[in-house]
């Protein structure tokens, strides 16, 4: 096993523990922190797959799937955030429980 | 506190939960351990058709020439979560609290620095780690340090001139790629004997574009004169 097989294994346990947050957390910043982490878990289990081997280059085009796909999120956890405040500032409230509707 | 520790699920489902996410991960595990070799071998073509791509960086060669469609829609993503922001509400100018002095010298002594960081790192791209993602990182973290000290564009920056610069990177991507058409014969095809200062080009107005766009995502908001509001 090669130490970039263990990036993408360590990329698993991200994701994993995002979506479990992501699930757990009602906070919504949590929420958003959880969907970053899960990301950063899929980026590292593409960078680590494309990884050098011992003959090898690294592979470019995960490489660069990835720097775009960070800056796409970067934008997304952007958006996320002013939705955010913009229902923060409507109802008062950081999540989005059902019992918030009934009073 | 109990705000803060408020969680969605009941403690018995958070069990359930845990082992269900244990599963996955044992699942996606295996997956990756057991993964065939690559099918289609990218990096092979990517190699084999580098010297045509007017850079000697493979990133930046996928980025901006073989798979410029990404990027070009990147480009337009940021965009699109631009307007979302200004869409939700503005942003009243003002200045913010008188920064702390030592903030404020930092970021005095920085922000050349960083401009010359970011403008090296577009140049580097074409041969070595970097490019116009890291340029307008770059760029926009300077960006973000300025408004933190309470700098602001004046009101008639703010204006046009701000959307323009905005809307730079993906108009030069479009332009240039519609421009190389007749030469290339399809959209975004560059003759390879240009390659190079076209995709220059291209990342100059990108790298402009993704810090402008990154630092108003930060201010989060259109941003409006007092009175307009």
């Amino acid at each position: 096993m090669t130490p970039f097989t263990l990036y993408a294994l360590t990329g698993i346990g991200l994701f994993v523990l995002g979506l479990y947050s992501l699930i757990v957390q009602a906070h919504l910043i949590r929420k958003v922190i959880a969907l970053n982490i899960m990301g950063s878990g899929v980026f590292l289990v593409l960078v680590g797959l494309g990884g050098p081997t011992s003959n090898t280059m690294p592979d470019p085009v995960p490489q660069a799937m990835v720097l775009t796909g960070i800056v796409v999120a970067i934008a997304a956890t952007a958006l996320a955030l002013t939705l955010i405040l913009r229902i923060q500032a409507e109802t008062g409230r950081t999540d989005l429980a059902e019992h918030s509707s009934q009073h | 506190m109990s705000d803060v520790d408020h969680k969605a699920l009941p403690k018995p489902f958070q069990y359930v939960l845990l082992v269900l996410m244990s599963a996955l991960a044992s699942g996606l595990g295996y997956a990756v351990l057991s993964l065939p070799d690559q099918a289609i071998e990218l990096k092979g073509l990517v190699e084999a058709n580098l010297h045509a791509s007017g850079v000697r960086n493979p990133v930046t060669a996928v980025l901006l020439n073989f798979r410029a469609y990404d990027t070009l829609l990147e480009m337009a993503v940021l965009l699109l979560a631009l307007i979302g922001v200004w869409s939700l509400g503005a942003t009243p100018m003002r200045r913010g609290a008188d920064p702390e002095p030592v903030l404020s010298a930092l970021v005095h002594g920085l922000a050349p620095m960083m401009i010359l960081v970011a403008g090296y790192l577009l140049w580097a791209g074409a041969h070595a780690p970097g490019g116009a993602f890291q340029a307008g990182a770059v760029l926009a973290a300077s960006g973000v340090l300025l408004l933190l000290t309470g700098k602001r564009l004046t009101t008639r920056l703010m204006g046009r001139p701000l959307r323009i610069v905005l809307l730079t990177g993906l108009g030069a991507f479009i332009t240039v790629g519609v421009i190389v058409i007749p030469a290339g014969g399809m959209f975004l095809q560059y003759p390879s004997d240009l390659a190079a200062g076209l995709i220059l080009f291209i990342e100059a107005a990108a790298t402009l574009s993704i810090g402008a766009i990154l630092t108003a995502l930060f201010l989060g908001g259109r941003v409006v004169s007092g009175e307009e509001r």
